[in-house]
Parts: structure tokens; sequence; C-alpha cells
């Protein structure tokens, strides 16, 4: 399973990585978002994944008596998550926002022309 | 002397705040500042006269062997006393020069830094704070030089001397590492006794070479010499000051300084009578094609050095004892020919030395001292000058036998071609009948004359008593040059003899040449057709070559388009890991350790990879949002099955959220547009699945790498025995790093007011386009 999640995550970069370099705006973040499923991937496979044990401790017990899940990277990935969220939901906003003042999805919209710079 | 040095940068800073106040009647106090510091020298002469050194030390930073060390010695107290007393002249000279002037107090703010900056230059015995001197001589003189900072000329004249001095600079700082590191020290007063040790070392060779680079850049020797023209675009008191009596000297000052550290060998010897004979001989001839008044002296003052430099290079003691005297006597009679230029300049409001004539009539004074400045520059018998001239002859006749003639020969004609130039710039202008135009011209304010007429008196009274300013000054200056006991009595009359008859010769032929050539326009002209091969054209060519290669680089990399950005960045970030990567060598996979594959989590990777390729290929926005969620839930039923609930609740909840966002916002907007080019977007696709290839392989590799599992078990063992809570991740969460989950709570807490302020946001009509 590990070889099979090491592809997805490949893909996901991948396909990342590709929506990054379009000119469209909402390509740009969806490929943001790819990215970061890919990462949190990324995250949980190299820490070891166990089919079956979540890190809970059962409610007679005080401490785990078999094998469990790596708690860390799942607290890892969790963080991870919810901060992409922010990052996602201001992103959309913004775009709106973008979209209302230039009326486009191109990004090259937003370039300020070589002359007026100086 | 610490004291000496700091005076001027405190009062420097001190006339930022102050500026302007010290542009009403108080500026009077700022020319004492020198006055006292010269008179706090020529306290000084009958000590170091009696053969002692004054020494101060102060740590600053000795773990890397930089500290103040002062010292003075002959040739510091020179150096000191011409800086000081040339300088409380300027400073007279400026205040009128410059009043009115709405950037009075910054000028002063710059001289003063200027004065500190030499006399740390010349009083240091480190050669590391000798360095950082040096380099803030060179930005004060760049500042000076594009005072006048609404013409572009100055400003490009003082972005020429900063590159040109500023190149110079680290090509010196190279080479008194070199020094400091084979001796061992960086005090020059310890450098003395490892003269052999550098002599005969490897890198000899090469430290001359970058020493000599420092120094021929700072005191433009060929080809290096062209800034010193361009910097007479400052205003005159600052070409009086740094540009012909004392900064450019400091190449000078340095070369002397090294010569019994360094000298003494056929390469340093050769290398500064090569150039040095070169550019004074080069130098003189160009000035007696000038027709300003300040280009006539700025070519006269780098043939001047151009002698100093080659008197150096000879290195007997009669060249030693030469130098001395020289410095002094060029840098009374030159100051004193700027300064009346500048009167003239200010008086006439023209340099053109083919319009001037007759001003003798309306500034008496003023004649007198350029007439004497004209005559010492000539070397005409009595003046300071004249035993100068004596000196250079004889130590060039002195020399070795078979190189006599040739190196006499170079000296006459560079100075019958100083005579000329000296009675041109002193005495051309003042003579004649004078023109309509400039009745109106009138002596200035007596500030502006005294200076250099006291200078130019003194070029005469040091030339009729050359015993006391021998005995005092210049022998003890010689000493320090040579290293040891130089036998100097100067004397005005030495009898008939070769070097009388070759001042007489040089005197006549100068007087002739005066006569015979009228510098013009035309000649000027036809001299600047050579300008092609000049090393200037070649130094603004290089310039210009390296600004365009600058700017197509830049437009090229940072052409304002942000996927250009990316692609950049990725690709290089791809080469990088790439490499690391190959250096690695081949990747191993341990088949054993890995999980058994079942056909349901096939089934969702399949799904998996069919949104991936909808997301890339599709036209419509909507299917791309919908196909991005369908890869969160696929990634969240992948968390079910590898025992992480926590994850996959979460993943659900906030993939479905940003999915109703997205959808909320998005219906308002355009469809895609495709602006896809075939090529790019292969280009694209290479980029992007290479990268993917590469960060897979970095996890195979890793995954191959064996796991510590402690601090998971730290948790694991404790989450219920500390927190008292049964869900690890949780408690990881909430207690364990419970700060960092607050921090996090803070920065969803700004997302969220962004958010929610920019729904908010009503634009003004007139923003929206």
């Amino acid at each position: 399973m590990e070889l099979l999640l090491v592809l997805v995550l490949g893909l996901l970069y991948a396909a990342g990585i590709y929506l990054v370099l379009r000119r469209s705006m909402v390509r740009l973040l969806l490929g943001i978002m790819l990215l970061s499923n890919g990462a949190n991937v990324l995250i949980f496979v190299i820490g070891n994944i166990t089919k079956g044990s979540p890190p809970v401790i059962g409610s007679m017990e005080k401490v785990f008596q078999e094998v469990y899940a790596d708690p860390i990277p799942q607290a890892l990935i969790l963080t991870a998550i919810v901060i992409s969220f922010g990052l996602t939901s201001f992103a959309i906003v913004l775009l709106k926002r973008v979209y209302a003042l230039v009326d486009s999805d191109d990004l090259d919209d937003l370039n300020t022309p070589e002359e007026e710079d100086i | 002397m610490l004291f000496t040095v700091l005076t001027g940068l405190i009062t420097s800073s001190l006339l930022v705040p102050f500026g302007k106040l010290i542009k009403t009647k108080w500026s009077i106090v700022l020319p004492f500042i020198p006055v006292i510091l010269f008179l706090f020298y020529l306290w000084h002469v009958p000590v170091i006269a009696n053969g002692t050194n004054v020494i101060q030390h102060l740590t600053w930073v000795p773990s890397l062997g930089v500290n103040f060390d002062f010292r003075l010695d002959g040739l510091s107290l020179l150096f000191a006393l011409l800086i000081t007393g040339i300088g409380a002249g300027i400073f007279f000279y400026a205040r009128s020069y410059l009043k009115g002037h709405i950037y009075f107090d910054r000028f002063f703010a710059y001289l003063l830094l200027f004065m500190s900056a030499m006399l740390g230059v010349v009083l240091s015995d480190n050669i590391l704070t000798l360095f950082v001197f040096w380099e803030l001589t060179s930005i004060s003189s760049f500042f000076l030089i594009g005072f006048n900072n609404d013409s572009k000329a100055s400003r490009n004249s003082a972005l020429m001397a900063l590159s040109i001095t500023g190149m110079g600079g680290f090509f010196l700082l190279a080479g008194l590492i070199l020094v400091g590191n084979i001796a061992g020290t960086f005090v020059i007063s310890e450098l003395f006794a490892y003269h052999d040790q550098l002599v005969s070392h490897p890198l000899y060779p090469l430290i001359v070479g970058l020493i000599c680079i420092g120094a021929f850049t700072k005191s433009a020797q060929f080809p290096f010499h062209f800034w010193l023209p361009g910097a007479m675009k400052a205003p005159t008191p600052v070409s009086a000051y740094l540009h012909s009596a004392t900064m450019v000297k400091a190449g000078i000052y340095l070369l002397a300084r090294f010569t019994p550290i360094l000298g003494d060998t056929e390469l340093w010897k050769i290398t500064l009578m090569v150039v040095g004979g070169f550019t004074m001989i080069f130098a003189a001839v160009h000035s007696l094609f000038r027709t300003d008044l300040k280009g006539i002296l700025a070519y006269s003052t780098v043939s001047a050095l151009g002698i100093l430099t080659f008197l150096l290079g000879i290195g007997t003691t009669d060249a030693i004892i030469a130098v001395s005297v020289f410095i002094l006597v060029h840098a009374l009679y030159k100051a004193t020919l700027f300064m009346v230029t500048g009167i003239i300049d200010h008086e006439t409001h023209t340099r053109d030395i083919t319009k001037l004539k007759g001003l003798r009539k309306v500034m008496m004074p003023v004649f007198i001292a350029a007439l004497l400045a004209a005559l010492s520059s000539a070397g005409v018998p009595s003046t300071f000058g004249f035993i100068g001239k004596d000196l250079i002859y004889e130590a060039t006749l002195n020399f070795r036998e078979s190189w006599t003639i040739w190196l006499t020969a170079l000296a006459v004609l560079t100075n019958i071609g100083l005579v000329t130039a000296g009675f041109r710039a002193g005495i051309k202008p003042f003579s004649g009948k004078l023109p309509e135009m400039f009745q109106e011209a009138s002596l200035p304010n007596h500030s502006m004359w005294i200076p250099p007429l006291i200078l130019a008196v003194l070029g005469i009274l040091f030339g009729l008593f050359p015993g006391v300013v021998g005995n005092y000054v210049t022998h003890q200056t010689a000493d320090a040059i040579a290293g040891g006991e130089t036998d100097m009595h100067l004397q005005l009359w030495h009898g008939f003899n070769t070097v009388l008859t070759l001042s007489g010769a040089t005197l006549a032929a100068g007087i002739a040449l005066y006569f015979a050539n009228n510098p013009t326009e035309e000649k000027l002209l036809a001299l600047e057709r050579f300008n092609i091969i000049s090393s200037q054209h070649l130094f603004r060519q290089l310039g210009k070559g390296i600004r365009r290669a600058s700017s197509w680089y830049t437009n090229k990399i940072h052409n304002g388009y942000l996927r250009s950005y990316h692609f950049k960045i990725i690709l290089f970030a791809e080469l990088l890991l790439g490499y690391k990567l190959w250096l690695g060598g081949p990747i191993q996979i341990d088949y054993a350790n890995l999980t058994p594959l079942s056909w349901y989590e096939f089934g969702i990777v399949a799904i998996l990879m069919g949104a991936l390729y909808i997301i890339v290929t599709t036209k419509s926005r909507l299917t791309a949002v919908v196909s991005t969620s369908v890869i969160g839930y696929c990634l969240c039923l992948m968390f079910v099955f590898y025992s992480a609930p926590d994850l996959a609740m979460t993943q659900f909840t906030i993939d479905t959220l940003t999915t109703v966002l997205f959808v909320l916002v998005l219906y308002k907007l355009p469809p895609f547009i495709n602006f896809m080019n075939r090529g790019v977007v292969i280009r694209d696709a290479v980029v992007a699945l290479g990268f993917g290839i590469i960060i897979s392989m970095i996890v195979l590799r890793v995954l191959y790498e064996p796991v510590t599992t402690d601090i998971s078990d730290f948790y694991g063992e404790n989450a219920y025995i500390l927190a008292k809570g049964k869900n690890v991740v949780n408690v990881i969460l909430v207690d364990f790093r419970g700060l960092d989950t607050m921090f996090e709570t803070v920065v969803l807490a700004v997302a969220a007011l962004g958010v929610y302020s920019l729904i908010k946001l009503r634009l003004k009509s007139s923003e929206k386009e």
C-alpha cells in the first residue's frame, strides 16, 4: 500500500505544480490545495502507516496494550489541514474581490504595465 | 591623536541637527577646527624632529587584530600638517566661496568627514584601520564630487571616481590581508621587521600587484588616471583640497609607507618607475592641450603624482628626499593655483583660458599669489619648487649608470610640461589687456584671497630658508620612508653643476613652449579623437556592458509573471533535489515491511487518479472544484483505513466547507479562460511530472530509513497517566502541544477576520474599474 500512496502523493504534487503554472487564478488556487493534500499524504506515509489500530487507548486500560498507529504525524496533519483551510478560505474570498475589481480570472491582468512603473 | 580624528567626525555628525545654525554667522567656528588641529600637529614638530615617534594604542576588535593604533612619525606628520594646514585655508576659503549655498551645511559635513578620514589614513598604525579610513575618503570624495547633484555630469563623475577608487580599495584590502597573514601582524610598525620574509614569499608579486592597484587608483596613475580630471566637476575648494593636495596623495602615502616593508626589490622599483614615468609624461603632454583652467591643473596634478610614484620607484636616498620635498612643494603651489582658479571662476564665471585676460588689473593680490605659485611650480631659483626640481634631477642623475640619461630626459620633459602648465594657469589669465566683459569683475572677500596668498608666500619662504623646513619636517619624512637615516641638508644654492644646467634648460624650454603653443578648442578636439582608445573609454564601455547585461538578466528573470517565477523556482528546486538524489545512489525498497494492499484501497486510488485527471484537463470551473472535493473525500477514506479517525473527520468537514465556499463564490465568475499553448503545456507537464517523480523518490528513500519512535512512545505511554485523555492525537494537540494549538487558533481567527472584512468591504464607485 505504501507504494500506491507514494504514487498518489507524486501525482498530487505533479498535478498541483501543473496547476500552479497556469494563468487562471482559480487554477492556481486549486493547485495550492492539491499541493497541501500531497504534503499531508507525504507526512502520513513516512510516519509508518498501520491498519486498524487507531491511537486511542482502550476504555479499560491506562496504557496501550498492543501496536498503535503513530500519533505524531496525525497531529501534524490535523494542524496542517486546518491551517490550509484558513489559507484557502481567505484566498477564495480574495479571489472574489479581485474579480470584482478587474473583472477577470487572468493573472496577467493584475500586472502593472512596464511603462507605468517608471 | 584619536581626538584629532574624532573631532571632525563628531562635528560632521553635529552638522546634521545644527545645519540651520551653521548657515548663519556661526559658520565662522568651522575653519577653526582645522586651525586648532594644525596647531596641535605643529606643536609636535620638535618632538618628531628629535627622532621619537608618538604612539597611541586603543583596542577595538583585538580578536581580529583590528585596533585603533595611531602612530605619528615623520611621514605622518608631513601629511597631517598638509591636511590640517591646507584644510584650514580651504575652510576659510570655502566659507566665502559657498556663501548662501543651500547645501552649505552639507558641504562642510562632507569636508569634515573627509578631513578626519584622511587624518585617520595617515595616522593609523594598523593596516585594517587604515583601510577603513581609506574607504571613508573615497566615500566622502564621492559626495563632494557629486555635490552639485542636479547636474548629470557631476553625478557621473562622482560615480566614476567612486567606482575606480572603490575597485582599487578591494584590491588593496586583499593585498593588506595577505601582508597581515604572512607577517602575522596588522601593525605597521611591527611589519618593518618582516621585510625579508615578505619579499621572499612566493605570493610577493601578487601582494605588490594588489597594493599597487590600490595606490594607483587612488593616486590617479595611468591607466586609472581619468577619474581625476572628471572629479573637477566638484566645487573648486574640493578640487584644491581633495584632488590635488591631500586625498590623491593617499596613494603616494601608501606606497611611501610600504616602501620599507615591501620595497627595495626589482619588481617594486620597475613597477613604480614604469607606471609613474609613463603617467607623468602622458599627463604633462595632456595638460598642454587643455583650455579649461581646472583641466590644466588636473592633468598637471596627475603628472606630479606620476613624478612622486616614479621617484618612489627609483628608491635611492636622493629620490626619497626628493619625494618628501616635492610632496610639500606640490601641495603648496597646486592648492594656491586651484584656489586662484576658483576665485577667477567665482568672479568671471568662466574658466576658459582662451577668454581670460588681464585680470591683474582688478584683482592684484590674487595675481601675486598666482604668480608666486606659478614661479614655484616652474622651479624658478629662490622658490621652494626650485629645490624640489633640483632634488628630482639629482635623483635621476645618481641612479644606475646606464639608465641615467633616459630617466633624466623623462624628468626634464615632464618638468617642461609642468612649467608651461603652471604659467598658463597662474600667469596667462592675468596678463594682457583686460577685455570689456571682465570689467565688472572685482576682488572677492578677503577670506578667499588670503589663504592662497599665504600658501604661495610659504612656497617662497621655504625656498629662501630651506634649512628650516628641511631639518624640522622633510628630513624626518624621508627617514620614515627610507626606514633609516637619510643625510638630508636642503640648500638653496648647490653651485654650478649639471643639475643647475638642467634646471635652467627646463625653465627656458618651458617658457618657450608657453609662448609657442597656445591651446585652442581645435587642438583639444583633435586630441579628443583619440579618446576611443583611452582607458576611460574602455572603462565606460565596460560599465555600459555590465549595466546592459544586468538589465537584460533582470528583465529575463524578473519579468513580472507569477507563473514564470513559479516555473523558475520549481525548476531550480528540481535540479538541486535531483542532483542530491543522484548523489545518494540507487533507491532500495524494503518489500517485507510494506502493508498488504486490498481491492477497495486500489479502487479508491483509481477514483482519486480519475479526479486528478479531470481537474487538470477540464474546462469547467465547477467540475474542477467538485473533483478537488472528490480527492479530499478519497484521502478521507484513506485516513479511515489507516487508523486515523480524527484526520478523517477533520478532512471531511474541511473539504465540505471549502467546496461550499468555493461554489458560493464561483457561480459569479466567468468560465475558465484557456490560453493554452501546446508547447507551454508540454513544458509545464514535464516539469510538474518531474517534480512529482522526485518527491516520490525522496519519500521512497525516507521509507527505507529506520524510524525511531521515542517521542511517539512517550506520548502513547503518558497520554492517560499525565493528561487523563485516551485519544492520543487529541491529547497531543490540546495538552502536550496546547500552546501551539492556541496559536493555530489565532491564525484561523486572523484569517476569519480577513475573510469577514473582505466580504464586508464596500468599494467606492471610483475604485471600481
